[in-house]
């Protein structure tokens, strides 16, 4: 009984942390300054989500050559950079560290 | 993909002397033409096809280990759609397994949420026109992977008429594979190999949808230092140090927009 009235509970709060800005926004002003600063919360979060990925390893720092996510990685900002290309970005990377493991 | 491309080309922009925006917002009305409900439905599903390669396995996992914790299959099932967030039912089927009290259950989940404030602000303006019930949909479906695909895309497009179709389509995808991801691991346990790295999916599905969209030097700075931020505070519990590394990627994002007086105020094409 109590894990349900939780996970209800916890389901309403996610809920309304999700709804929150979505539902507030045209009713209340928001100032220029905060609307500037928004155009920057998609590349600060995600890459926020990416970096620790290749530079962290258990947890650790290990910024070596042997690390073969830093490497996948690598490549794949590289390839993302020049053709633009989501598909082929996530082909390059997962190829490179698929094939980094094997050897 | 390829009729979008062929669609802008063919269609000259009649808006593009001064792109208008919609009455109280700064968003600009996207020009181009706009694919019907079921294109962007399918593109939103398919922008979020690589990131459910990540995703499956952490269904699967999380499944695993919320019967591991005692909970049984109903509530194990449920809370992938009652709370519908992976880290955050990872912690409280954690702190269910330890008979921790419900309050402390429920700050934790609020706190390991909390970065998805950043994500309604930041959708916010592109869904203001939508009626309620859109709104609270697409609210309950904004995770971090549903998000990364539909605010990229809402920023590359503009507001259209359908848009709200892609960020559906993307959430919807998410949500199913989530769904029935939990109910595989629940039944068959973590049965995916620990060292296949399908993990990595996700911060390389992340990798190609962020780096085309640095093409200003606040953007750059904002990414290298949420990126520098996160890997330093990774050490901080409950996704804390994610949200610090957002906050001061904006704040350094927004700084060097100032520096630059506002120079890399137009959007990125």
């Amino acid at each position: 009984m109590t894990v349900w009235l939780v996970l209800i509970a916890a389901g309403l709060i996610t809920f309304g942390i999700r709804f929150a800005l979505i539902f507030l926004f045209g009713r209340v002003a928001i100032p220029p300054l905060v609307q500037r600063a928004l155009r920057y919360v998609p590349p600060a979060v995600l890459s926020a989500m990416i970096v620790p990925e290749l530079l962290l390893r258990d947890g650790v720092a290990a910024v070596t050559p042997d690390n073969p996510r830093l490497l996948a990685g690598l490549v794949a900002i590289a390839v993302a950079a020049t053709s633009k290309n989501t598909l082929l970005t996530i082909l390059a990377g997962m190829a490179t560290l698929a094939l980094i493991i094997q050897l | 993909m390829t009729d979008r491309t062929t669609a802008r080309q063919a269609e000259p922009d009649p808006t593009h002397a001064a792109p208008p925006t919609l009455p109280g917002r700064s968003i600009p009305v996207s020009g181009v033409a706009v694919p019907g409900r079921a294109a962007a439905f399918r593109a939103g599903l398919r922008a979020e096809l690589p990131l459910l390669i990540g995703v499956a396995p952490f269904g699967l996992i999380y499944g695993a280990l919320a019967m591991d914790a005692g909970l049984g299959r109903a509530a194990s099932q449920l809370m992938s759609s009652i709370v519908f967030a992976g880290s955050a039912q990872f912690v409280a089927a954690d702190l269910f397994a330890d008979g921790a009290p419900a309050l402390v259950i429920l700050l934790t989940v609020a706190v390991v949420n909390l970065r998805h404030l950043l994500y309604s602000a930041s959708m916010a303006p592109y869904l203001a026109h939508l009626p309620l019930r859109w709104k609270i949909g697409l609210s309950y479906l904004l995770t971090d992977e549903a998000y990364a695909p539909s605010i990229l895309e809402l920023e590359r497009r503009g507001m259209t008429a359908t848009s709200h179709w892609f960020v559906l389509g993307a959430g919807l995808g998410l949500w199913t594979t989530w769904q029935t991801s939990t109910a595989l691991g629940i039944w068959l346990g973590a049965a995916i190999p620990a060292s296949w790295p399908l993990d990595f999916a996700l911060p390389i599905t992340f990798i190609g949808m962020v780096v085309p969209t640095l093409v200003t030097a606040p953007l750059v700075a904002a990414a290298a230092s949420a990126g520098v931020v996160a890997t330093l505070a990774h050490g901080l519990p409950f996704k804390l140090g994610l949200v610090l590394a957002a906050v001061s990627g904006i704040a350094a994002g927004t700084m060097a927009d100032r520096a630059s007086g506002g120079k890399a105020e137009g959007a990125p094409a």
